[in-house]
């Protein structure tokens, strides 16, 4: 029976470590810089290590240095963390209608590993997402992340500044990467992610909303709204256009 | 090691952990109403329209330079090309970029 299962899944995990290569690649920049800037802010290697170990979410580390640079206190910087991360809530719904039937207990292990990124390769996945798959992708990810927080410590220096640079562009053109192909295929999905876009744009350039908040409220909206207009399309016109 | 960042950093590890574990066990084995399913299928592809802008714009002082890369990527995932030439590629030509401007 167990061997059934490994059977089964080995290959899957092996899918999963294959699709989590463009993650590791496009951590690799930002944790060797998070390892860097950990550095200056006054932590010690173990202390980079296990932030990066136990969190494992980019953008809340990285605010968390600069608040702890200010001597902003812990419980301040613990809410701002919640605030930021909050948007996995969403991600973690969402994954949970698409992901195989398993024990809860199983995708608890594996929820740790929900970032931006191993969620977006994840969902746009054909198909149903096995453990297996999860593992396999989160493993490469999660190996990325934390490697390099600590190689950035130790080495103390960053890329050549050019390659730095231009390494700031991997996740975005991950994440269009991800997206283009759907995109191409499917207007309702074009009109998702350019609805989104243009809230995000509006909550960020206007400071309305922090980050953390501006992607929930601009996913959630766009979501939303174009399921209100599939469901009147259906309900009024019966039209199987569209 | 700092007892105060080891506290910290546990504290960032349990807020961060719930929200992505939650859902799970919150929704097991229950079928959600039809429009809210919907709605968390649409999810994903909103979420990447949001990653991405405006964050692209911005990872250099330079808006162009987000551009550039935005228009890159774009264009080499319409032509149909492995996701790797798209990350690859994007990097490439901003190296390039940013040798000649």
């Amino acid at each position: 029976m167990t061997e059934a299962i490994l059977r089964k899944s080995i290959p899957e995990f092996r899918r999963g470590v294959q699709a989590g290569i463009g993650i590791g690649i496009g951590y690799f920049p930002v944790a060797l810089t998070f390892g860097l800037l950990a550095k200056t802010t006054g932590l010690t290697v173990l202390e980079t290590l296990l932030m990066s170990l136990v969190v494992f979410a980019g953008a809340a580390q990285y605010i968390a240095l600069s608040l702890i640079s200010l001597g902003t206190g812990i419980f301040e910087i613990i809410l701002t963390t919640f605030i930021v991360n909050i948007r996995h809530f969403l991600m973690s719904a969402s994954l949970n209608e698409k992901t195989a039937d398993e024990h809860p207990a199983v995708k608890a292990v594996y929820a740790f590993g929900i970032t931006d990124e191993t969620f977006s390769v994840a969902a746009t996945r054909d198909g149903t997402v096995t453990s297996g798959y999860m593992f396999g992708l989160i493993f490469v990810a999660y190996s990325s992340w934390v490697f390099f927080s600590g190689v950035g410590h130790i080495i103390g220096a960053n890329l050549p500044q050019v390659l730095q640079e231009s390494m700031s562009v991997a996740l975005y053109a991950m994440f269009i990467g991800l997206l283009v192909p759907s995109l191409k295929k499917n207007m309702k999905i074009a009109f998702l992610a350019v609805l989104a876009a243009c809230f995000n744009t509006i909550f960020t350039l206007s400071e309305i909303l922090s980050s953390g908040w501006g992607i929930v409220t601009a996913t959630l909206l766009s979501a939303v709204i174009v399921e209100f207009i599939e469901a009147r399309k259906k309900q009024t016109g019966g039209r199987a256009d569209g | 090691m700092d007892s105060k960042i080891f506290l910290l950093i546990i504290g960032m590890g349990i807020v961060t952990y719930i929200p992505r574990m939650l859902p799970f066990f919150l929704f097991h084995g229950k079928e959600l109403p039809p429009f809210l399913q919907g709605i968390l299928k649409n999810v994903p592809y909103a979420t990447l329209g949001a990653l991405i802008f405006p964050g692209i714009l911005f990872i250099q002082e330079d808006i162009t330079y987000g551009l550039v890369g935005a228009v890159s990527a774009f264009i080499l995932a319409f032509s149909g090309a492995n996701i790797f030439i798209v990350i690859l590629g994007a990097i490439a030509v901003l190296t390039g970029y940013s040798y000649f401007f």
